[in-house]
């Protein structure tokens, strides 16, 4: 592609290399040719022929989205000739286009509205009635109006192509041509919403926005989905404080426009039924609503007592709370507290990774290598399912660079409609599996490993040891569950590690009691979960334990609470999250809900209530503390404040060995995410879920207590 | 589903006929076959088909709501296909429709009460030397008047043994 070829564009001499196309050439040069079907990453479809333009000793003219330019070529993009068949093009679009944009979601932020203004024919020739078709529901999320539809084939494109689901395509012929979906009247798919937003025209409209509000009524905040450990930016729609829509038109963010069920939509627990909105205080062994003061007042006492006593704590921290929160949480906990008893839900085993990979640089991927490797590898993971984004970006590898994708799974996955070479193992006999591909693994410049939780404790370091032996460059994604599951970690939420990693004994504290021995300990004193619900899954065997609980719903380990304290979710604070690929991105405040405060200032009160200091409760500042003490933090921070991802290297030196038995991923697909997920009445709603892994049916998890019998 | 043994050699001849990874281009053939076995293409059929070249329904419904040959709803057991096309349209073609519509008491792509008979305004069918012309199931009638097309209706419903439905 380094040949440059010569041409003009509207009397402006460019070069660009050989095979760009003539609507991208005029793009780079500022010239704008109006185009519906064409689509930056689709096929070529050259259907709408909006595009057209004149070029000379080309008799007719001439799609530019599917031209190349060519040495000498020379093209006008604004001649009358172009100006008068734009204008035709618009008044044949416009024939039975409905033209109800009064009404139409999309009107505002409508390509075909943006057109007619611009290039268009203020009225129509056509006095015929126009071909009308009712609107159509798809599916709890997507609606289809045959009547607006233009036809383009991005929303048979992006489904086919981006995300390999194949839902959508064109049914009968003509002017009765329609969009179709798989079921004959209904999608069964992965309901991502991607069809909507990739929709020029108001075609495809999404239930939870329809007649809603209008674009320019909301602020558009980009923040961080909370969901997955994807690290998505979603876009989230606030009108009165209230999310109305997720999607990510600018294309911020690592994920581009992509987004699952998930980021576009599973917002809705923040104005769930249940929601806690004032704190709880168990009175005479029923949990009654009192004011945070008092609540405060309460775990601060009680906290003090236990501590002067030297009675034993135990928390339990969260996937989904910001970096400053964790790291104030543990420090809150190391020296207040003076207790390493510090635990997480570990949904994959980065801290092996992270001693396996010590002093190497360029040795995690970043979620943009997965679009730029030459290879990858997946051991033991639905990525589809489970790690949205990652999926889609090695499919888009695959499509545009001809990435060679490699897998190793128990069970069916997506990717075996692409992967170079796919092998079926049974979790624990993955090792086999890829001595069988070492030839073809060896033969390739370059790999990123993809591993999922089965590789843990000494498989990471074999699995290491593996991609050691291949002699290339070798990069590695240690699948995790959640938003923050990997700052978790980082953060030193764990019994014998630090933030960064470093031993406990550097702070001259001896390793504390993991997960399953805090909830087993039967002198436990002090219970403290933080956005956690341990107690859904395991019992707590210190039936005296005074628990305070902070989350968003009055969970099972709530339901055990002494004190519940309400929780701002992560679309309603500010703070930092590291997604599954190490990358740091920040979060912004979208939604208000009342009575629920951010977990980094519920600890920063009850640390005052103890007549603690540790330091003030504001992101910003922790984040400082924080780079002071990371190293792997201390990156650019314009980057991250400037709405980017700021990767992290693996640490320096060794990572003392941690409990690895204890990694255990909650296996969520696509309509899973946690408590959260079961709060999420859209992810419930769609036919799909419960959904699958290794295309077999997931088992719905057990509901959380309704919220209509909760006690507020 | 199984077809007849006959339609289902044919069938696996068809499959071959294509160059490798090319199979899904026997999606009309078999459309078109099964819809001559079964009288319709039902959903039954598309999945089958859709199964056997390895492609989604969806993608077999695509074809079908392209080709106005392919039907979804079962027809008549004698199917009327009355031309309207340029020579048929001036010569009556449009009448012979009209009248045709009269005469079975069903309209546009309807079917009769007892099953018998369907109708269908269909473009061109390359018989326009001897326009008017209509089409029943795969036979030619040219020249067509309303008497003949009475005619002929009246000898099919005398063959059936079946009496008039008005």
């Amino acid at each position: 592609m380094a040949d440059l070829v010569t041409f003009t564009i509207d009397g402006r001499q460019l070069q660009a290399p050989a095979g760009t196309l003539v609507i991208n050439a005029a793009k780079k040069a500022g010239i704008e040719i109006p185009a519906f079907c064409y689509y930056d990453g689709l096929a070529l479809q050259a259907a709408c022929r909006m595009c057209l333009v004149e070029i000379e000793k080309m008799p007719k003219l001439q799609p530019s989205c599917t031209m190349p330019v060519a040495e000498g070529m020379v093209v006008h993009t604004d001649s009358e000739q172009v100006k008068g068949a734009r204008k035709g093009m618009l008044e044949f679009l416009l024939t039975n286009h409905p033209l109800d944009c009064p009404v139409c979601d999309k009107g505002g932020e409508c390509e075909l509205q943006d057109m007619t203004f611009r290039y268009g024919a203020a009225e129509s020739r056509f006095v015929e009635i126009k071909v009308h078709e009712d609107e159509k529901q798809w599916s709890p999320v997507v609606y289809y109006d045959p009547a607006r539809c233009i036809l383009c084939y991005r929303c048979v494109r992006i489904c086919d192509e981006g995300l390999g689901v194949n839902a959508l395509s064109i049914g009968n012929r003509g002017v009765h041509s329609e969009i179709i979906p798989n079921n004959s009247d209904h999608l069964n798919c992965d309901e991502c919403g991607a069809c909507i937003d990739i929709c020029p025209v108001g075609a495809l409209t999404s239930g939870a926005y329809r007649y809603k509000t209008r674009p320019w009524e909301m602020d558009h905040v980009g923040t961080i989905c909370t969901h997955c450990s994807n690290g998505c930016k979603t876009t989230l729609g606030v009108r009165n404080g209230e999310i109305i829509r997720g999607n990510n038109r600018d294309r911020s963010g690592v994920n581009g426009e992509f987004l699952c069920v998930k980021g576009r939509y599973a917002f809705d627990f923040t104005k769930a039924p249940g929601r806690l909105e004032t704190p709880l205080m168990r009175v005479n062994g029923k949990l009654q609503p009192v004011s945070w003061a008092q609540a405060l007042a309460a775990v601060g006492q009680k906290f003090s007592e236990i501590k002067q006593r030297n009675g034993k704590f135990g928390i339990i921290g969260s996937n989904h709370t910001t970096n400053e929160e964790n790291f104030y949480l543990q420090k809150f906990a190391r020296h207040v507290l003076g207790t390493s008893n510090i635990d997480h839900h570990r949904t994959g085993d980065i801290t092996t990774l992270m001693d396996a990979l010590q002093g190497r640089e360029n040795a995690l991927a970043t979620v943009g290598d997965l679009y730029t490797t030459k290879a990858a590898l997946i051991v033991d993971n639905d990525l589809a399912q489970q790690q949205p984004l990652l999926a889609f970006q090695l499919r888009a590898n695959w499509r545009h660079h001809k990435a060679n994708v490699y897998a190793v799974t128990p069970g069916p996955v997506r990717e075996d409609q692409y992967a170079k070479k796919i092998v079926r193992a049974a979790e624990g006999q993955e090792f086999e599996a890829l001595e069988s591909l070492r030839d073809q693994l060896q033969a390739e410049e370059e790999l990123v490993i993809l591993f999922g939780d089965p590789i843990k404790g000494d498989a990471v370091r074999k699995l290491v040891a593996f991609g050691d032996s291949l002699g290339k460059p070798v990069k590695y994604v240690c699948l995790v569950d959640y938003s923050n599951s990997r700052g978790a970690a980082d953060m030193g939420l764990l019994p014998d590690l630090l933030p960064g990693y470093r031993s406990v004994r550097d702070a001259g504290l001896e390793p504390g009691l993991a997960y399953d021995e805090i909830l087993n300990s039967s002198d436990l004193d002090a219970l403290w979960v933080i956005g956690a619900n341990p107690l859904s899954r395991h019992e707590l065997v210190a039936a005296n334990a005074f628990v305070v609980v902070q989350d968003l719903f009055l969970t099972e380990t709530a339901q055990r609470a002494d004190i519940v304290l309400p929780a701002s979710s992560a679309y309603e604070k500010e703070g930092t999250v590291t997604n599954v690929c190490g990358e740091v991105q920040q979060l912004k405040r979208a939604a208000r809900v009342m009575g629920s405060k951010p977990d980094l200032e519920i600890i920063g009160l009850i640390s005052k209530e103890m007549k603690a200091n540790i330091g003030i409760w504001k992101s910003s500042k922790v984040l400082n503390e924080i780079r002071a003490e990371v190293s792997s933090y201390r990156f650019p921070l314009i980057v991250v404040e400037s709405g980017g991802a700021a990767a992290t290297n693996p640490v320096n030196g060794p990572v003392p060995s941690t409990r690895s038995d204890l990694v255990q991923s909650a296996r969520n697909n696509l309509f899973h995410s946690g408590t959260l997920g079961r709060h999420c009445s859209t992810l419930k709603a769609v036919v799909e879920a419960p959904g699958t892994i290794y295309g077999e049916l997931v088992n719905e998890p057990e509901e959380a207590l309704e919220p209509s019998t909760t006690q507020q | 589903m199984t077809f007849s043994p006959a339609l289902e050699e044919k069938f696996a001849r068809i499959l071959t006929i294509y160059p490798p990874g090319r199979q899904r281009s026997a999606v009309v053939p078999m459309l078109l076959y099964a819809q001559d076995e079964i009288g319709h293409v039902s959903q039954e059929v598309i999945d089958e088909i859709a199964h056997r070249v390895g492609i989604a329904p969806m993608q077999v419904d695509e074809v079908i709501g392209y080709y106005s040959m392919l039907h979804r709803k079962p027809l008549g057991k004698y199917h009327v296909q009355v031309c309207t096309n340029i020579c048929c349209l001036l010569v009556g073609g449009q009448s012979l429709l009209e009248h045709a519509s009269k005469t079975l008491g069903i309209g546009n792509k309807q079917v009769t009460a007892d099953g018998l008979f369907s109708l269908e305004e269909v473009e061109c069918m390359g018989a326009c030397s001897w326009a008017p012309a209509i089409q029943v199931n795969y036979d030619f009638h040219h020249k067509v008047t309303p008497e003949r097309l009475d005619r002929l209706i009246e000898d099919i419903r005398k063959a059936q043994g079946t009496k008039q439905v008005s």
